[in-house]
């Protein structure tokens, strides 16, 4: 038993090695002066420590706008997934009305359609309604519902029981006060979990900017980044240490909300 | 409810429901329609004609498909995407549930290790291209480093139509994170109960891995499959970022979605990409259904 644990470790270490050197390049690279960068063979630990290549990095490309960019994008698209997704889920779950059942089979069958077939129209709808280079293509459809979220909240909804919005029923409650303050509230590992999974979409998305952010002013830092390595592919430093800022949040936040983000990919994988 | 209502109320109380359902599902009602009905329907018609942004374009019938046909380009991104499937879709599954395997062990540092093989997830993925491009980096990167240092000289990597591809699948299994914790999740699922009543019957560990494990992880198995099919041809970011939208070298990181979209948007040949998306479409759809079709062979539900 001893003999298989201690395999077992040096299997785990193996792997881990194999996740966690990349990232430890990566922030090695970040800090390393220019000359250190292009030694071979490679070294770790940069001498001196370049703490001015982040400056410099934030210098050359209008980071802070990209910044603000991506955060209004995030943000709104994730308040607007938060908003929509569950009311219509919980329609589809809990009440009884004409052509529920056509409804969310059709919602199952768009799901399955890949983006790229609406890809174009959108493009031309949203060049029509002169959206192009503003964030509302990457805002708006959030807040009309997003088909896989709205199954996985189904699923969550479908398993809570009924009495309890029959007991609100009697005592008179409205039917979108049962919705705001009974129900909601048991679904909130579901929605956060949405919430989240909408939030690192959103936070790294490239084809939807690149589609639809068109001048440099609306860009988000994944085109930023983008741009950078097109225009000054050479300076890894600096390069490093945009990726290193723009995947920090998201660590960050997945250390705070870990279980959720567990529990939301098992949730998918398991009842999805 | 109470057994001596009334008939008018009853009817009341479904107009009420109707009523309310209908409000409550009403945003994605109209998200339905705009977003997702109206562009599936216009890109139908627009496969048929040879519209671009520039001008109206006229209704060709099937010309898009059949030059679609004669289309090298076409052809060579099929090869490409299809590459990119038959490695990486099956390597991710092994690899996914070797490591799932050996963390449920439940040896100590496990929620640890579990951790450091999701964090790679969460780089944006435009990161991790640009952070690949400098790990494999010919002259300079850290992997050919590492070769050099047990006295192999690594190929240009990305650089080199051979190797350029086995680069992309071999990036793409750092981020497996998420298919790790799912098949954790799944083999938490497993009752204790069978591996005990197996040790009664003196079976060794690939037996039960064999005959237990694996029989029982075929519903998480098959729900990757189809998830992993369905992103490896999807794929666009990573190929797209990591040649700059050019696909190089030699056309061999041009991916289905990546001609899709330089049809589109950089040759404005609209009709011509969504006759494209409908391709992929059709493509995507039978190779779920032949999953689906044979997942009555192999995989198995408990409790039946």
């Amino acid at each position: 038993m001893n003999v298989r644990k201690a395999l077992a470790h040096v299997c785990l270490i193996a792997a881990s090695l194999f996740f966690i050197v990349p990232f430890i390049w990566m922030l090695s690279t970040s800090l390393k002066p220019r000359e250190q960068i292009y030694s071979f063979p490679p070294e770790w630990i940069p001498s001196p420590v370049m703490w001015s290549n982040y400056v410099d990095a934030m210098s050359y490309i209008p980071f802070f706008t990209y910044l603000n960019n991506t955060v209004i994008i995030t943000f709104m698209s994730t308040l607007g997934v938060i908003l929509a997704c569950p009311i219509v889920a919980y329609s589809f779950a809990k009440l009884r009305w004409r052509g529920r059942n056509g409804l969310f089979i059709t919602t199952i069958a768009v799901m399955m359609i890949p983006g790229q077939v609406t890809m174009i129209p959108l493009f031309l709808l949203f060049n029509k309604l002169g959206w192009i280079g503003t964030p509302l293509p990457l805002i708006v459809p959030a807040f009309l519902g997003v088909p896989f979220f709205i199954f996985l909240l189904r699923q969550f909804f479908m398993g809570l029981p009924d009495s309890l919005m029959d007991a609100a029923r009697i005592d008179g409650a409205g039917e979108f006060r049962i919705y705001a303050q009974i129900m909601l509230p048991l679904a909130r590992p579901a929605v956060l979990a949405v919430g989240l999974f909408q939030f690192m979409a959103s936070w790294t998305d490239f084809i939807g900017p690149l589609l639809y952010l068109t001048n440099e002013s609306s860009y988000t830092l994944s085109l930023g980044l983008q741009q950078f390595q097109s225009q000054r592919g050479s300076e890894w430093g600096l390069m490093m240490a945009v990726s290193t800022m723009m995947t920090l949040p998201v660590i960050i936040l997945f250390f705070f909300l870990q279980k959720t983000f567990i529990q939301g990919i098992t949730f998918t994988g398991i009842k999805g | 409810m109470q057994p001596t209502e009334s008939t008018p109320t009853l009817k009341k109380n479904k107009e009420k429901s109707n009523y309310y359902g209908l409000l409550f599902a009403s945003p994605w009602i109209l998200g339905l329609m705009l977003f997702y009905a109206f562009p599936l329907l216009s890109s139908v018609y627009f496969s048929f004609t040879s519209y671009s942004i520039l001008q109206p374009g006229n209704f060709v019938g099937l010309q898009n498909y059949k030059d679609l046909m004669n289309d090298d380009l076409f052809w060579k991104s099929i090869y490409n995407t299809v590459y990119f499937a038959v490695f990486f879709v099956p390597l991710s599954i092994i690899f996914g549930i070797a490591l799932a395997m050996v963390l449920n062990i439940k040896v100590k540092g496990m929620a640890v290790y579990r951790t450091v093989f999701f964090l790679p997830t969460l780089v944006p993925h435009i990161a991790l291209a640009v952070l690949w491009m400098w790990l494999l980096n010919p002259g300079f990167g850290l992997v050919n480093g590492m070769l050099h240092s047990i006295g192999i000289e690594g190929p240009a990597w990305l650089g080199s139509e051979t190797w350029s591809k086995p680069s992309l699948v071999f990036m793409s299994l750092w981020g497996i994170g998420q298919a790790i914790v799912i098949y954790l999740a799944g083999l938490a699922d497993i009752p204790q109960d069978y591996y005990d009543a197996s040790d009664v019957d003196g079976a060794n560990w690939f037996q039960k891995i064999r005959t237990i494990t694996l029989p029982l992880l075929t519903p998480v198995i098959f729900f990757n499959l189809v998830m992993g099919v369905i992103g490896a041809f999807q794929q666009f970011t990573l190929p797209y970022a990591l040649t700059k939208g050019q696909g190089s070298p030699a056309n061999s990181m041009t991916f289905y979605v990546m001609y899709l979209y330089d049809n589109g948007f950089k040759f404005f040949k609209m009709g011509y990409a969504s006759a494209m998306a409908w391709i992929l479409f059709v493509i995507i759809m039978v190779l779920t259904a032949i999953i689906f079709w044979s997942s009555k062979r192999w995989v198995h539900y408990q409790g039946k």
